[in-house]
């Protein structure tokens, strides 16, 4: 018999999972006993108990005595909500303890010499046990979080969230931020038909274009080097001391879109390039040996396949105009974060910053998802069995 | 006056001459297959004719009228010359109908509904009416290449080029790609083949030219070329080929 029927005779046994369990049970233990004691602290904030009754407190050895009645006497709303918060460490203990039990039965399939049933109940195990490991790191960052937030008599809360003025002036930050939407639509569409047109003279072909490419490779390199904000600058200031007819008289909103249209178009030009050069050269070749020309082949050949492959890329250049509109404050344009530090410095109070901060990652949200159910879609039709 | 005329083609890749000096005419009605090692030239000879690739000199004539070097209009000339490829080609984004329909809406600026009559005629011709609305990567490389040729055939070309059609199909779909080129020879169509199906090179052609070191090495009728060989490499070559099972 040789080796290696010899090691299919004998499988290797399962090294006890046991471990892990109760590494899972410990983490789960501390985890809860951390979330609960954030808990307490968010019931002394709720229910107005500074850090200076605290050590009031605690010199007088009243503590207890002291805070349980005015946690106590907290609303009903308020009881609910710490409740749940409660809980919620208390549920990893259910994959903690399935990974202890699955570990105690290997132990006794292994006991019983059933190597195939004690594998499965091992990797159960183990699997479970990481579940809870990994739930226990992700809750443990969520109170650490909140406990940073209510740290200090709330002082990165009352700092950054402040409620009461946040729904105060959510208003008017909003109108203002509709500049912003404004003109990162507007951007978005010039950016499309400018980069396109800025790609296809960097690739047309012969010797008698070579003019227009090296003019569309200096646009490229120079507007993807400067800095987005120097460019808004120059324009926005710039343009209107010039005293040209028309390009001088334009409101900072167009300066701004006429500025993130040069920067980006160039950014979304290379975008483009890169997508129009991954499509495979006998596509090209396909179409040409049609007799369709070079612009033909590229507006129903090319294109429209590149295209479908830069959606995401492209995705996230739009991305970063939409956050690059709000460097149009440095020409005076009230976007939402010019409108929001006008409020922070007027309430002393970065509140209505945070609110600018949370409008821009909500809008991208929605979009990343629309992204990735148009290319899903495409797939399904050009892919998928008929 | 040949239908097609080669003289003294040489096409060169940097250093690397491919064709060098290569003569062939072919007349109306030919089906004429090339036939020679990997690299030796049958690729580019094709894609030399419609223009895909400049020839570096000597020139190729169709009915008389030069088709190579400066001021041929490349787009008419391949309105005239279809090809067909190894690897399909046909264009992913788009159904097989707008395979098909593409080329004679835009180039021939066909209506809509003409180019659309043409199409399905031709997909009753390849048996693919049903796939019509289909998209390349739902359907096999046997019913991709009948595709292909049918794009082609939409032009209505006087030449056509095929490229090792047969090459990229897994070996039960290259009969019912064989059938179709079967037909097109009989109808007529003037076909210039490269190709490694010698057994159909034999049934098909009307000439076979055995191209060895970027010249037409040796050439004749197929029971000529595959029975009597005169020359000591296409002898050679045959004899590689009948060794592995191919002949």
């Amino acid at each position: 018999m040789t080796d290696r029927s010899a090691r299919f005779r004998a499988p290797s046994i399962p090294k006890s999972a046991m471990p892990i369990s109760l590494a899972a049970l410990l983490v789960s233990s501390l985890t809860t006993l951390f979330t609960w004691w954030v808990i307490w602290q968010l019931a002394l904030v709720l229910a107005g108990v500074t850090e200076e009754k605290i050590t009031n407190a605690n010199e007088k050895n009243v503590y207890w005595s002291e805070m349980l009645p005015r946690v106590a006497a907290l609303p009903i709303w308020a009881w609910l909500g710490l409740g749940i918060l409660v809980l919620i460490p208390l549920w990893l203990f259910i994959p903690a303890f399935k990974s202890a039990k699955a570990a105690t039965r290997a132990k006794g399939y292994l006991q019983k010499q059933d190597l195939i049933a004690a594998r499965v109940a091992t990797a159960d195990s183990s699997n479970t046990a990481w579940f809870s490991i990994g739930y226990a790191i992700f809750i443990l960052l969520g109170f650490t979080g909140l406990w940073f937030i209510i740290a200090k008599d709330v002082a990165v809360g009352s700092t950054f969230f402040k409620l009461d003025l946040m729904l105060e002036k959510a208003g008017l930050v909003g109108q203002a931020f509709l500049t912003n939407v404004f003109i990162f639509m507007v951007a978005q569409v010039f950016i499309l038909i400018w980069a396109l047109i800025v790609a296809l003279a960097r690739m047309i072909p012969g010797e008698a274009g070579q003019p227009i490419r090296l003019l569309a490779t200096f646009y490229t390199d120079a507007f993807r080097g400067l800095p987005s904000v120097i460019t808004i600058y120059l324009i926005g200031f710039g343009l209107p001391l010039t005293g040209i007819p028309i390009l001088g008289d334009l409101s900072p909103v167009w300066y701004a879109i006429f500025a993130l249209t040069l920067t980006y178009g160039a950014y979304v030009a290379e975008v483009y390039r890169a997508g129009i050069e991954s499509i495979h050269p006998s596509q090209m070749m396909a179409a040409r040996s049609l007799g369709l020309n070079f612009f033909q082949t590229m507006r129903f050949v090319i294109v429209p396949q590149a295209v479908r492959r830069i959606i995401p890329p492209l995705l996230n250049d739009f991305v970063g105009l939409q956050k690059d509109t709000a460097l149009v404050n440095v020409i005076g344009t009230i976007d939402a974060f010019n409108q929001a530090r006008i409020l922070a410095s007027n309430n002393f109070n970065l509140s209505t910053v945070t609110i600018v901060a949370i409008l821009f990652v909500l809008i991208t949200i929605p979009q990343a998802r629309l992204v990735d159910r148009l290319l899903e879609q495409d797939a399904r039709k050009t892919r998928g069995a008929k | 006056m040949s239908f097609l005329e080669m003289r003294g083609v040489v096409k060169r890749f940097g250093s690397l001459e491919v064709l060098r000096g290569l003569n062939l005419s072919i007349e109306e009605h030919d089906v004429v297959c090339l036939i020679g090692a990997s690299g030796c030239g049958k690729s580019t000879l094709l894609r030399c004719i419609n223009g895909l690739e400049p020839i570096s000199g000597g020139e190729i004539q169709i009915l008389g009228d030069r088709v190579s070097g400066a001021g041929v209009d490349v787009n008419r000339l391949r309105r005239d010359v279809g090809i067909v490829f190894q690897s399909f080609n046909l264009f992913p984004h788009m159904s097989v109908l707008e395979n098909i329909c593409l080329a004679p809406r835009q180039v021939l600026a066909l209506s809509k509904a003409e180019a659309e009559a043409r199409a399905y005629e031709l997909l009753k011709r390849v048996q693919l009416e049903q796939k019509a609305k289909a998209y390349p990567d739902q359907l096999s490389g046997g019913q991709q290449q009948r595709v292909a040729i049918a794009r082609a055939l939409a032009m209505q070309p006087m030449l056509m080029l095929l490229d090792e059609i047969t090459s990229a199909l897994d070996p039960e779909l290259v009969a019912e790609v064989l059938d179709l080129v079967r037909e097109l020879a009989s109808e007529g169509m003037t076909m210039l083949l490269a190709t490694h199906e010698m057994g159909f090179a034999k049934e098909v052609s009307s000439k076979v030219c055995f191209l060895y070191q970027g010249v037409v090495h040796e050439e004749g009728t197929p029971e000529q070329i595959f029975s009597a060989p005169k020359k000591p490499r296409t002898q050679a070559f045959l004899k590689s080929i009948i060794e592995a099972g191919r002949l």
